[in-house]
């Protein structure tokens, strides 16, 4: 990861620790020396919770905090809206450091700048729906019409229309926490902090609610900080992954950074566990096409798939378009009968598109005579699929896996892919 | 051992201190009798204003409207029972009492409950204070009681607050701190002020809690009558305490059971008060 410029950054964290309990002096000073957890815990009696983290979070990304309960995620999360003071470091914001401001000011942030969704969802029991949306801008003092308006809005927007006037005890845990989410909507921050927000939600509605904060996301924009235990939310949602443990942060990247080049152990074990094939897309295990081009004879179609070593090749126009398949056997016989390219080419090549799940297109690969062809929305021949990199891939060969590079100046989403020369 | 070490004279110097008090603080303490006695009185004028029988009919209602039919049946027959033995009036005079001493405790109570649970240091200063006043024997807070404010209803309301103070104190500090503290995160990191977080987020959710403290305080200030009917408040405490002079069994015993019909239906009405409240959040 090239290390970003600070004006591209939403929140700059800078040497964060929080130390919990007394001798927070020395503490820091034995963090400082590189001692661990729990050698500072026996010397001072003091328990580190996060130390020393730093990143950088963009504007406009999801940035997922991931590690195992006592990692300080949650820690280091309340650090960012002061919800615990850290004991050293800085919290940029818009470039201005919140450890160092008055009450007033970080009420202030807190009101306009950042708001949070809860594990538990932390809703107002003795308020309805409406009320408890309404809070952030209540106290803000915001006229009755105008927050009504606002909360009515963002009820809307998580799908909670009509339940204005419930009581949250009368609605489900999913229904909760989308009234969690629509309170923290409802104030209009850049900055939303969601802590395990849906941790405390069964499978089927966790995986709802992730697609429908991508959906909400998608329109919106906003600066997502994301707390998880689990990897494949993580990797779901995640334009970046920060994995921490004992308080640090181990390794940080995108969901195939950490994937497929753990930085360490610990990131190793947490990831062997996951199921690659929902993971890699046909982007990562697809190997150069050989191709030639229509105007060709087939003669040297022949002669290429000969010096190749190859039994197949394929066929495009200038552009690069895929217009179909041949195989050697259909080149040979083309040469006796002296017909062109075009009248022999087998135009039922396998086609899939470079986002395809590995899990999605196991059938069309070991089906596919000629290899599966992997084309981009312009029907631009981009790579094939041969079967051995495939099974490569999900084996945990790294060698079989591309590593999509991306472009710091371009949207996270439309990452162009380069062969990877060797690790 | 005796002269081993010359006895403590802690005796003497509380009656300097409190003569001391009763000297400096006269202009205050004569305040506070003013203020009390035209409390009391005015709640009993207000009170035997009002025909027995609409009297009865009112509380009938509100206990019906408060706590259901049960309790109300419970009231009408309770309070016709008191009328008949003859108690009306003194026991209009210790609810007028009681409902006084309950006033100035829930005043006193719930500020300090509210501000103690806001600082630990406040709290820790105000428990052990509870713990004394709840333990020391409340006969000991007649005696300076008499000096400060002299005979009647007064010391009597006095001492009834201060023995009926501590569970309304102790139970705020409960509901506030109770409240759960994901809660108070989520209001925290909307950014609300001090008061807006108590105002709209702890003190409604520690209601049903604050509520079983004032009606503890209610039976304790309730348990105080018959003390404070010693230097000289009236009312049913007074008629159990001639009985107990005068050794009249029957006589007592009847003073008692009406002592005991309030107690019901105090306590009753504000115990279901407290948790209706509760129920509406289901």
């Amino acid at each position: 990861m090239k290390k970003m410029n600070e004006e591209n950054s939403k929140i700059s964290v800078r040497n964060v620790t929080k130390v919990f309990g007394k001798n927070t002096k020395k503490a820091i000073q034995l963090l400082d020396n590189g001692a661990n957890k729990t050698d500072i815990l026996k010397q001072t009696g003091a328990t580190i919770g996060v130390s020393q983290a730093t990143f950088d979070i963009r504007a406009g990304e999801i940035f997922v905090i991931m590690g195992l309960s006592g990692s300080g995620k949650s820690t280091l999360v309340r650090t960012l809206n002061r919800l615990i003071d850290p004991t050293a470091g800085e919290v940029l914001i818009d470039g201005k450091d919140i450890t160092k401001m008055k009450k007033d000011e970080l009420r202030e942030v807190r009101r306009k700048k950042i708001s949070m969704v809860f594990q538990k969802f932390a809703l107002l029991p003795h308020r309805t729906v409406l009320e408890n949306v309404e809070y952030g801008l209540e106290i803000q003092g915001i006229g009755e019409v105008k927050r009504k308006e606002d909360a009515v809005r963002a009820l809307k927007l998580v799908g909670l229309a009509g339940y204005e006037n419930q009581y949250p005890s009368q609605l489900s845990g999913g229904m909760q926490q989308r009234v969690g989410l629509a309170r923290a909507l409802a104030n209009d921050t850049d900055i939303l902090l969601m802590d395990e927000a849906f941790s405390a939600l069964d499978p089927l509605i966790r995986k709802d609610m992730q697609d429908e904060l991508l959906e909400l996301q998608s329109s919106m924009a906003k600066t997502i900080v994301f707390i998880t235990h689990d990897l494949d939310e993580a990797l779901r949602i995640g334009d970046r992954i920060a994995l921490m443990k004992d308080g640090s942060i181990v390794q940080i990247g995108t969901p195939e950074e950490i994937l497929i080049n753990p930085s360490n152990q610990y990131v190793e074990r947490f990831v062997e566990d996951v199921d690659l094939s929902k993971i890699l897309t046909a982007n990562h295990v697809m190997k150069r096409a050989e191709t030639v081009q229509i105007d060709k004879g087939p003669r040297v179609a022949l002669e290429m798939m000969k010096k190749l070593g190859i039994s197949s090749i394929y066929i495009v126009d200038k552009k690069k378009t895929l217009l179909g398949g041949l195989t050697a056997a259909d080149a040979r016989e083309a040469i006796d009968t002296g017909k062109s390219l075009q009248d022999i080419l087998d135009q039922d090549v396998q086609t899939v598109t470079e986002d395809t799940l590995l899990t999605d297109l196991f059938e069309k690969v070991s089906q596919a005579i000629i290899p599966v062809a992997v084309i981009d929305e312009n029907h631009r021949l981009k790579g094939i699929l041969v079967r051995g990199a495939v099974i490569g891939a999900l084996a945990g060969n790294n060698e079989a896996i591309n590593i999509l590079q991306k472009n710091e100046n371009e949207p996270l989403n439309s990452a162009h892919t380069e062969h990877k020369e060797g690790q | 051992m005796e002269g081993l070490l010359p006895k403590l004279p802690l005796g003497s110097w509380i009656d300097v201190f409190v003569d001391w008090l009763t000297i400096t603080f006269e202009f205050l303490f004569d305040g506070i009798t003013v203020v009390l006695e035209g409390i009391v009185e005015g709640l009993l004028a207000g009170f035997e204003f009002i025909p027995v029988i609409l009297m009865i009919i009112l509380i009938t209602a509100l206990a019906w409207w408060l706590a259901g039919k049960g309790v109300a049946l419970f009231t009408i027959i309770g309070l016709f029972l008191i009328d008949n033995l003859g108690y009306w009036d003194p026991m209009l005079q210790t609810l007028a009492l009681v409902l006084t001493a309950v006033f100035i405790t829930v005043l006193i109570g719930l500020p300090i409950g509210i501000w103690a649970s806001q600082k630990n240091g406040v709290k820790q200063v105000v428990t052990p204070l509870l713990d004394f006043m709840q333990t020391m024997p409340a006969f000991v807070y007649l005696i300076p009681a008499i000096f400060f404010f002299s005979i009647g209803v007064v010391p009597g309301v006095v001492a009834s607050v201060i023995f009926a103070v501590p569970p309304t104190i102790r139970l705020t500090i409960l509901g506030i701190q109770q409240v759960p503290a994901d809660i108070i995160e989520a209001t925290e990191s909307f950014g609300s002020t001090t008061s807006q977080r108590l105002i709209k987020v702890q003190l409604p959710l520690a209601m049903p809690t604050i509520m079983a403290g004032i009606n503890q305080s209610i039976m304790l200030a309730l348990s105080m009558v018959v003390i404070a009917s010693m230097v000289g408040a009236p009312g049913l405490g007074a008629e159990v305490y001639r009985a107990v002079t005068q050794i009249q069994i029957g006589k007592g015993f009847e003073a008692g059971i009406a002592i005991v019909v309030i107690a019901i239906i105090l306590d009753r009405i504000t115990q279901k008060a407290g948790s209706r409240k509760k129920g509406r959040k289901k």
